[in-house]
């Protein structure tokens, strides 16, 4: 919407903030030292809502919790924004100057009334208002989102519903205002800033622009490829088309993370090769043809990642790695050799100078600079740019520096592809503990005193109906399979919601529930939405004791 | 703020009921649905408060504070548990262990006005009756030593001797001088129209006349220092906070009485406490703040009791609330009771321990006056102090100056207790001598001769026999190297264990020390232990006064709080007047 | 409010200093290159002023001052090697060390020589001097709490509440001597509200709550500092980029702590920043 993909703030700002919209974000669990930043915004007396369908332990800090239905995040955005027009509140010169299609947004966003909004999403109308209010009228305000808002079938629409209520107030190109998607790995933005996007060279530039393209083409002196590639779940649906017949995976484990893993292992295990490069026989390495033991990035090797703030900063080896594994760009390198391409032997350092090389973003950030300044923000344009704490403040000159304005965006209210039915009545959404991470082949490594393994959260009254205690084994099926786990009832989770996470396939395949709809936009797979049903395992007795 | 986590206990019906007749039932965070739940940071600030009252309730619905009710509470506050946990060990009167048998607990003082008594028979007879003791330091009725309070379980607190009818209420009754003494026996305490008949509520009337800067400058020029012992002046202190703008105020009651030796504002409380409430709101009058609390402490049931039905009737005669008085101004007050912390009497400890956290004092700068109760500014005063107020706004600056010195001026409030004739509260002018207020109490009792007295309390100093002549003004007892501090004045004969004495009020800081800072929580007990070396092995050694001299000294300069500073002082006088001998 | 760019100027032991509107005296001294010792102070804490090891003696205050939490004023003029002071220092340093473990107290031991401290002095035939008298508290495979180490600094607390994780696990409990860091009820950390971030083992200046490996390996007598390296690198549990200390010894990991000046953390992780890196060694990876 506004150019290249990154939270738009510092960390530091939202100790600033007057109000705080954290929005399909656990942070207190999944981000928490970015969530010391925010407690000392709260502490600052921010002004703080979560939006959740769960009352996380994120939300339990709010001023106000509105715990909207899985999935009806646009109906909710779309109402914040109305009620910001309806009440006069949107900062028309900033709309005027700044951005393109208001009139469009005011006419498709009116028919979402406060009321209407309480029928889609279950909150009350009135606390939606104070929210619009809220956010509207605070000098500055964050909006901060993670997973809850990506891992849709219509993600990017969910993500410029939020996008647009910033452009409504002027909530973004500023110090303290701004728009933060939470990063869930320590280098997914740096992924991302280094063109492991299929249509994206290093620094967001585009492969079709046939300057970037001269510019890339001349500095590796081989002619490349100008159509874009496939992302993630565009592969599996070319591997379930025949189309692709051979993987090489670095770093991932699909046969445990996809969503609807069933359907991911089998057409993993149709391929006619698969290559995995890991630092465990994760899953998908046991099913490979050939594995590449690797080193661990952030311990075993030296490099740079880049953070939710855009930060770049240095990560280092402290230990050497065991046995056979070896170092990710020495892999790539010797695979170069013996396909017959000699890459000569660079140190992370110079490939890091040959990014900055070709990527402007990246220019000013030697690997001196970076370790006297504990990390720069990128844009860094030179080596006397100090780096950009905030993003957009283009939108703030009078000529934009010379950009086009910005775009409201029209997104619609559509609910989860996957609707409840009599046969499937409950709701799964899925998400992070604390002490875990993604599929645990790291995090289950410690022994941590507060893990909880496989259990699924249900509300106290559903579980009643179903004659279900606390403690008690469950068999929970989706319209793709069945797992067994035990049930831990939640005062908290409403009605028809049950909450798990995925941190332990090899106990519970909580993926073999999950609905592999995806966004065509972002390839994201809906995880956050699936229907379920519950049922007592015949003979498991509720036990007192619990 | 906290994601607070409750552990797997629950509160019964009797402690739920008892929390929410202390405290009402709305809680910090509230479910208006099961899609909205309104919580945050704000809503729990405003409601920290309550966990004291809400802690009492507990206490006095099952005699302890069980870890169910602890989660109630927390719950209901939204305080974190082990924090609720923190503060309820603080305090004295609190237990978190399940006591052995039901029934309440008798708190016998062994402090020295009561150790010199027969306190051991009491607590032994106690015990043969098959009742509960609490060995309790000083309760504030040294006058009626030993000195009981009862702590109820199930039922109200009690102190035996207030339901003993005594004819003579004070030993200067119908003394025509008296100016801060002159309601009681007169005056119903009960009574709102008996305060009124006996010239109540026009000191308010003459404030307001004057209006919030003419009390202000009244007070100023009236020279009225703090009766608490610190003596700051009290003008200056209402002047400071009247001159804060734009942000909440308070004026708050330090009745939290816990000197040893003292009970002068017990019996102002509880025989005129309408006067004590008027003279908070002059002080919310001249200040400007709207906000006013009485914190009491926690031993004192009856005149907790007396101010509670009197904030009753005054507020129900419009002498509080929206327009108090008539004074165009707001004023309401709230009453905290303390649970039995000394320190609690320290004013920052105090704000501590209103707000709902452990008592412990706070550095200063910055003071009371900019950044006092909730952070905001604030003017605390003693009942004493309060009650010397209307005088001076009643009679006039120059009227108030023509009793006692020129840098003393008006009436002192004396505790005279101990080895005395009559041991009561007296009110002399400043400039009486020491020998004059022992004669006026009846002289000293025993057969031998007088020792020691005891001047401003455990945190005071002895003198000797020479000091008798001693005016007792502030400025001559700075000069002899002593202290009015609270007005104690108790004294012993020389049949008396002064090392015992000395041992005693040794053990009381170590008690009282909060813990917080290291001078005050290690060298309080290592002044205890060195005492009872000397007290055990009879030797009073060299290296052991170079010792107690270097602990006195690190405690004087480097603790955070007066409790720290003076914790040294009685002891050292002690020393130097001989009162503890090599062999005793 | 001060103006953040307002200079002050005082005298430090007789000599003039300038420095920023707002500076602590502590800070002060630091520009100034005089050593001041500290114990309750660190970086990313509020002072608490508690331990009274940094106090100074400031012209016109009776008492001693705090020189972590007192802002300098214009012209004061502040000592801080006078006799007084130095009495102080040397008692504060004797209390702590007549009552608590103090061997695991790295840089209190200097200060301890400095001053001349006695710490047993006050321990008489048959009437030996209080002590915390505590065993370690061992209750999971993460953390130990051994309070006979504790001098009750506070900034674990601190750590734990309102500086830095806000989860409030544990706070001062009791009152006087008796005052200890607990729980609710003294449960065990599993049963508290513990989320095992370690940033108050973090904090700790005395070894008095630990890292579990760090406690094994010093009772098997294989811990040996002097043999370890510190190498910051960031974090790979999410994308929030933590700088992590990684402590190696023998090429293993066996401790992570993080950089209290970074702006990231602040010195503070949680449980999967600090006990994340098991998976990198044996017997995860061989």
């Amino acid at each position: 919407m506004f150019g290249a993909g990154g939270g738009t703030s510092s960390y530091r700002e939202i100790e600033e903030a007057e109000v705080v919209l954290l929005w399909g974000s656990n942070a207190r669990d999944a981000h928490p030292i970015f969530f010391h930043h925010l407690l000392k915004g709260l502490d600052n007396g921010a002004r703080m809502y979560a939006v959740d369908p769960r009352r996380s332990s994120s939300a339990k800090f709010a001023d106000v919790w509105l715990g909207l239905e899985v999935g009806s995040d646009i109906a909710l955005a779309n109402a914040v924004g109305r009620e910001i027009i309806a009440a006069g509140l949107h900062d028309r010169d900033f709309i005027e100057r700044s951005s393109t299609g208001f009139e469009n947004y005011r006419a498709h966003v009116d028919p979402y009334t406060l009321e209407e909004a309480e029928r889609l999403t279950g909150v009350p109308a009135h606390a939606i208002g104070e929210m619009a209010h809220a956010y509207a009228s605070a000098e500055t305000a964050q909006i901060l989102w993670t997973l809850g808002i990506t891992e849709h079938h219509n993600a990017v629409e969910n993500v410029l519903s939020l996008c647009n209520l910033a452009l409504l107030t002027g909530h973004v190109g500023k110090w303290g205002s701004g728009l933060v998607p939470l990063r869930g790995q320590n280098n997914v933005q740096g992924g991302g800033d280094m063109g492991a996007l299929p249509n994206k060279f290093p620094g967001f530039q585009d492969i079709d622009d046939p300057e970037a393209q001269a510019k890339f083409q001349s500095a590796y002196g081989v002619p490349l490829n100008d159509m874009p590639g496939l992302h993630l779940t565009l592969m599996f649906e070319a591997m379930g088309q025949g189309t692709i017949k051979g993987l090489y995976v670095i770093g991932e484990n699909p046969a445990d993370s996809e969503a609807d893993v069933e359907r991911a292992r089998k057409l993993l295990k149709g391929l006619d090769l698969l290559v995995v490069q890991d630092i465990f026989m994760t899953r998908t390495a046991e099913m490979a043809d050939v594995v590449l033991p690797a080193s661990v990035g952030w311990a075993e090797c030296e490099g740079t990642v880049t953070s939710s703030e855009r930060r770049v900063q240095r990560v280092r080896a402290a230990v050497p790695p065991p046995g056979e594994c070896r170092h990710d760009h020495e892999i790539l390198g010797e695979l170069a050799r013996r396909l017959g391409v000699n890459w000569g032997d660079p140190s992370p350092q110079d490939l890091w100078d040959e990014l900055r090389s070709l990527s402007p973003m990246h220019a000013g950030m030697s690997y001196e600079r970076l370790e006297e300044a504990g990390g720069l923000q990128w844009p860094c344009l030179d080596l006397e740019h100090p780096g950009s704490p905030f993003l957009h403040g283009w939108l703030y000159e009078e000529d934009l520096g010379g950009r086009q304005p910005a775009p409201f965006s029209i997104t619609n209210y559509e609910g989860p592809k996957e609707q409840l039915t009599e046969e499937f009545p409950l709701r799964l959404t899925t998400g992070r503990a604390l002490d875990s991470y993604n599929t645990g082949v790291q995090s289950n490594a410690f022994s941590s005193p507060i893990r909880y393994g496989d259990e699924i959260d249900m509300n106290p009254d559903d579980a009643n109906r179903l004659g279900i205690g606390d403690g008690e084994r469950v068999l929970v099926s989706s319209p793709r399979g069945s797992v067994e786990m035990g049930v831990r009832i939640q005062a908290d989770l409403p009605q028809g919601l049950t909450f798990t996470t995925f941190h332990f396939p090899e106990l519970v395949d909580t993926n073999m529930l999950t609905n592999d709809e995806w966004d065509p936009r972002s390839g994201t797979a809906e995880f956050k939405a699936a229907s379920v049903r519950i049922e007592k395992i015949a003979g498991a007795g509720f036990d007192a004791d619990g | 703020m906290a994601d607070l986590f409750i552990g797997p206990d629950y509160a019964d019906g009797v402690e739920i009921a008892a929390v929410t007749a202390a405290i009402g039932d709305d809680p910090a965070v509230v479910h208006e649905t099961e899609r909205l739940v309104i919580g945050g940071g704000a809503r729990r600030h405003e409601r920290r408060h309550l966990l004291l009252p809400a802690l009492h309730a507990l206490q006095r619905a099952k005699g302890w504070i069980s870890p169910g009710g602890l989660n109630h509470v927390s719950e209901l506050l939204q305080v974190p548990p082990a924090e609720a946990y923190g503060v309820a060990s603080f305090y004295e009167m609190f237990r978190l262990d399940e006591p052995e048998s039901d029934g309440a607990v008798t708190h016998v003082c062994v402090d020295a006005a009561c150790q010199i008594t027969a306190n051991e028979d009491l607590i032994a007879e106690i015990e043969a009756a098959g009742g509960r003791v609490h060995r309790s330091p000083c309760l504030g009725q040294c006058e009626r030593a030993p000195a009981r309070f009862v702590q109820g379980v199930g039922g109200p607190d009690h102190v035996p001797a207030d339901e003993v009818v005594v004819e003579r209420k004070i030993p200067q009754q119908g003394d025509s001088a008296l100016r801060l003494l002159k309601n009681i026996g007169l005056v119903d305490p009960t009574s709102l129209a008996s305060y009124r008949q006996h010239g109540g509520y026009t000191a308010l009337e003459r404030a307001i006349e004057l209006g919030s800067e003419g009390v202000c400058d009244a007070v100023v020029e009236s020279g009225l220092s703090g009766r608490g012992g610190a003596a700051f002046p009290t003008g200056q202190k209402w002047r400071a906070v009247a001159a804060e703008r734009d942000r909440p105020k308070h004026v708050v009651a330090n009745c939290d009485e816990s000197e040893p030796g003292t009970f002068k504002d017990r019996v102002l409380m509880e025989n005129d406490p309408f006067a004590i409430i008027e003279a908070l709101t002059v002080a919310g009058f001249a200040t400007g703040a709207e906000n006013g609390w009485i914190y009491i402490r926690g031993e004192y049931p009856l005149a907790t009791d007396r101010l509670r039905h009197a904030i009753d009737q005054c507020r129900g005669a419009g002498l509080l609330g929206a327009d108090a008085a008539g004074t165009g101004h707001a004023f309401d007050i709230e009453i905290r009771r303390g649970a039995g912390a000394y320190i609690c009497g320290e004013e920052t400890a105090l704000f501590a321990s209103l707000e709902g956290f452990r008592g412990e004092p706070r550095s200063k700068p910055p003071f009371p006056t900019t950044h006092g109760l909730f952070g905001e500014p604030t003017a605390i005063n003693n009942p004493e102090t309060l009650i010397n107020a209307l005088d001076v706004v009643l009679h006039g600056a120059a009227e108030y100056r023509s009793r006692g010195t020129e840098q003393s001026p008006g009436t002192k409030l004396l505790c005279v207790s101990g080895q005395i004739g009559r041991p009561g509260v007296y009110e002399v002018e400043f400039g009486t001598t020491l020998g004059q207020v022992i004669d006026l109490a009846g002289g000293i009792t025993g057969s031998r001769n007088l020792a020691a007295v005891l001047m401003g309390g455990a945190a005071g100093t002895f003198v000797g026999p020479e000091a008798l002549d001693m005016p007792l003004t502030l400025e001559d007892t700075r000069k002899r190297g002593t202290t009015l501090g609270s007005g104690v004045v108790m004294p012993f004969t020389d049949e008396i264990d002064m090392t015992a004495i000395c041992v005693r009020i040794s053990e009381f800081f170590r008690n009282e020390s909060c813990g917080q800072c290291v001078p005050c929580r290690v060298g309080t007990v290592r002044q205890n232990e060195t005492l009872v070396q000397i007290q055990r092995t009879r030797g009073l050694t060299a290296q052991r006064r170079d010792l107690m001299g270097d602990v006195g000294q690190v405690m004087a300069d480097a603790s955070i709080c007066g409790l720290g500073h003076t914790a040294a002082s009685a002891i050292n006088s002690a020393l130097a007047l001989g009162l503890i001998r090599e062999a005793v | 409010m001060t103006d953040p760019k307002a200079t002050v100027s005082l005298t430090i032991d007789g000599r003039r200093v300038h420095v920023p509107a707002g500076t602590s005296i502590h800070k002060a001294c630091e520009a100034a290159n005089i050593d001041t010792p500290t114990l309750c102070w660190a970086e990313n804490l509020t002072p608490v002023n508690v331990c009274r090891v940094c106090v100074v003696e400031v012209e016109g205050s009776r008492a001693l001052v705090p020189s972590c939490a007192r802002a300098v004023e214009e012209d004061m003029i502040v000592e801080t090697d006078s006799e007084r002071v130095r009495h102080s220092r040397k008692m504060v340093l004797e209390f702590l060390g007549s009552g608590v473990d103090l061997s695991q107290a790295d840089e209190l031991a200097e200060w301890v020589d400095h001053y001349g401290a006695d710490l047993d002095r006050y321990d008489q035939p048959g009437l030996p001097a209080q002590r915390m008298n505590e065993k370690p508290k061992i209750q999971d495979d993460l953390y130990i709490r051994d309070y006979d180490k504790c001098v009750l600094c506070y900034k674990c607390v601190e750590a734990c509440g309102d500086d830095a994780q806000h989860t409030y696990a544990i706070a001062v409990s009791g009152r006087g001597f008796d005052a200890r860091i607990s729980t609710e009820f003294d449960v065990t950390l599993p049963d508290s509200a513990c989320v095992y971030c370690g940033n108050c083992i973090g904090v700790c200046p005395t070894g008095a709550i630990q890292f579990k490996t760090e406690f094994d390996m010093r009772e098997a007598g294989e811990w040996r500092p002097e043999d370890q390296s510190v190498t910051t690198t960031v974090c790979s549990f999410c994308g929030v980029g933590c700088n992590l200390e990684l402590h190696t010894q023998d090429d293993r990991i066996v401790k992570v702590t993080s950089p209290t000046d970074h702006s990231v953390t602040q010195g503070h992780l949680c449980i999967k920043g600090r006990f994340g890196w098991t998976y990198v060694q044996p017997p995860k990876r061989r």
